[in-house]
């Protein structure tokens, strides 16, 4: 780790230690300090407005990162993903509201319940394969909205739950400010254990199930507990981003967990770039900001008010043809854009490689 | 009595929709999920040719299920043309962009509220008394006629159309089928104008039955693991799964829970994923090649 030489020029890399360092160059490091001070310097210059959607923003980052280890690199598809944050949420919203059970305990119990329900959703995937496995998610999303709506109308909470704010060792938790750091922090952890998982020993496990289960049976690894434990982990990451949104929004329905909620986390990973960790952050803040900027250009419009009832509409729509844009013409997503870039100016003048070989 | 009736009419939408499914999945390896869009873009063209022959409501059918055809065309040509080779996923993922961009410009372009396709026909829609005494509207009716009409067609012209047989050929190995000079891209197309084709018939009637609200691709949704729990290769399948998913759901709203509807047809699809993955009637070796 001594000498940290640029990426750009070539692979200089030459022991294991080197390998698994996250950050390879000086620009790197300086960028990476930038953007940490520019997070933490950013809510005290914000407005609540835009306070709220970063802290949307990291909160579907959670659930993206999620679903990126299951779907971009362990290949197992999922449309369940709703159903794991309806989980998450009802956990957080039932021990709050019947045990009065304090942050503390809800949280990491959502987590459980989550990993728990990650290997029910995970057994398909066994015996399944692709388009079959995708299908049997989407059924058990469909089961897991259907307990939440059953709780909801037998215990009477029919509009659904609502949770106070939450409190640690006298703290309350409460306003955008802190808000906006407790999820920075939740964003920040999973990114962290994600980046763990994904250089170790199970990353390479992952990717090896990916790339083909029969090759990767025969290299030793145990391909049935991989796929499990791929989706106990992506679920249990799910449901806890769940319970932080219940919490963030002091209220629990399961009107907010619709298939179109699994649609958009995929959207999320396809928009960012499969496979890779900054793609599902970039997809992340696209698909969260995306509705914001259509009302702000709808706003622009003259004649604005009446747009505002067909508002949800236009935003279907324009999702739509978003996301069919990107997979059409675009299948790399966001984070092939900027690596398309990175490239174009380390090669200026020049057009193309020397030796065409695998871009990392 | 009545139970046999519901049964019966559920079983013969779910049908309806169901061979959508399938023969889109036969033909080209696609799960369209958005056909329950498509349906529905189906059922709101009858309306808007209701108003536009209004005198006329057999032409406005007619017009209505020609423009259906020419939808699922074009669905192939513009779009799923281009994800032909591509991964499933990629595919899949398509049918749904497609299915929430159909979803947003249904609402803007003919409003969210409840709206009476039938009224705008002239059609009335009595209650029939059967023998036994249950009680089934005309449009009901006419829905279970006209899908066991549907898919005595559809066998026909499988079994025996020059291009039925084409398309049974593309499914089963395209590189050959495109060796003997079978034009593949007319056959996906021609896979998707019939599908919706069917759906929008299945769309209409239900339009004509009950009314048309932004609610109804909810039920295309459920209809597709009737698809699935029969096999989604199979035609014979998708009949006798919609079967399977109608009596459940009708018994179980009956006897257990009204709230269980939505989630029936899911939970057999479960158990079916447990049991039998690829089907009653699909061929094992479908799992391996998706």
């Amino acid at each position: 780790m001594s000498s940290r030489t640029p990426r750009a020029s070539g692979y200089f890399r030459t022991g294991y230690a080197q390998q698994f360092a996250l950050l390879q160059t000086r620009l790197e490091t300086r960028s990476l300090v930038l953007f940490v001070i520019a997070l933490f310097a950013f809510p005290f210059f914000a407005s609540a407005f835009y306070i709220d959607l970063a802290s949307q923003v990291f909160l579907a980052a959670i659930g993206a990162l999620a679903l990126m280890l299951l779907t971009g690199y362990a290949g197992q598809i999922s449309l369940g993903h709703a159903g794991l944050l309806c989980a998450g949420a009802f956990t957080t919203g039932i021990l709050a509201q019947e045990l009065h059970a304090p942050f503390w305990i809800t949280v990491p119990a959502a987590t459980l319940v989550g990993a728990l329900l990650g290997v029910v959703f995970g057994l398909p995937s066994l015996r399944l394969r692709g388009l079959y496995l995708a299908v049997s998610t989407l059924a058990l999303h469909f089961v897991v909205v259907y307990l939440g709506g059953e709780y909801e109308s037998k215990r009477g909470f029919s509009t659904g739950i609502t949770l106070d704010a939450p409190t640690i060792g006298g703290w309350t938790i409460y306003g955008g400010k802190v808000w906006y750091f407790i999820l920075l922090a939740g964003a920040a952890l999973t990114l962290w254990i994600c980046l763990n998982l994904l250089r170790g020993r199970t990353g390479r496990a992952w990717r090896a199930v990916h790339a083909h289960e029969t090759v990767a049976a025969a290299l030793g690894i145990n391909v049935a507990a991989q796929k499990l434990l791929a989706f106990v982990i992506s679920s249990a990451l799910t449901a806890m981003s769940g319970a932080l949104f219940a919490y963030y929004r002091g209220f629990v329905s399961v009107e907010a967990f619709s298939l179109f909620l699994s649609i958009q986390y995929v959207a999320m990973i396809i928009i960012g770039g499969m496979g890779s960790l900054l793609g599902a952050i970039l997809g992340a803040a696209f698909v969260t900001i995306f509705p914001y900027a259509i009302e702000a250009a709808l706003m622009r419009l003259p004649d604005a008010q009446s747009y505002a009832g067909v508002l949800f509409a236009v935003n279907y729509a324009a999702f739509g043809v978003v996301m069919i844009l990107f997979l059409l013409f675009e299948p790399l997503g966001l984070v092939g854009v900027w690596r398309r870039l990175q490239t174009y100016f380390l090669l200026w003048p020049f057009k193309h490689r020397p030796l065409e070989r695998g871009r990392k | 009595m009545q139970l046999a009736v519901n049964i019966v009419v559920l079983s013969a939408i779910y049908a309806l929709i169901a061979c959508g499914y399938v023969l889109i999945y036969r033909v080209s390896r696609v799960l369209n999920l958005a056909h329950g869009e498509l349906m529905m873009l189906g059922a709101y063209l009858l309306l808007t040719t209701a108003s536009l022959f209004g005198g006329n409501p057999w032409m406005a059918i007619g017009a209505a299920l020609v423009l259906s055809l020419v939808v699922g065309v074009l669905v192939y040509v513009l779009l799923m043309r281009k994800m032909t080779g591509e991964m499933v996923l990629a595919a899949v993922l398509t049918t749904v962009a497609l299915g929430i961009l159909l979803r947003g410009v249904m609402v803007l372009i003919w409003s969210a509220q409840q709206q009476y396709p039938g009224q705008a026909l002239g059609f009335s829609n009595p209650a029939l008394v059967l023998p036994g005494g249950a009680r089934i509207s005309l449009m009901a009716a006419l829905l279970v006629g006209v899908t066991a009409a549907t898919y005595l067609g559809l066998f026909i012209f499988l079994r025996f159309g020059r291009w039925g047989v084409r398309m049974r050929a593309a499914g089963q190995n395209p590189l050959l089928a495109a060796q003997r000079g079978i034009n593949l891209h007319a056959i996906y197309a021609l896979a998707w104008g019939l599908s919706t084709f069917t759906g929008s018939i299945a769309g209409m009637l239900m339009a004509l039955d009950s009314g048309l609200t932004s609610s109804m691709m909810i039920i295309g949704l459920k209809a597709f693991p009737a698809a699935l729990v029969g096999g989604l290769d199979s035609l014979v399948g998708a009949l006798i799964g919609a079967a399977i998913i109608g009596a459940s759901e009708v018994l179980s709203i009956q006897y257990i829970d009204p709230l269980l509807s939505d989630v029936i047809p899911f939970l057999v699809l479960i158990v079916m994923l447990v049991l039998r993955p690829w089907g009653l009637f699909g061929t094992r070796e479908e799992l391996d090649r998706v």
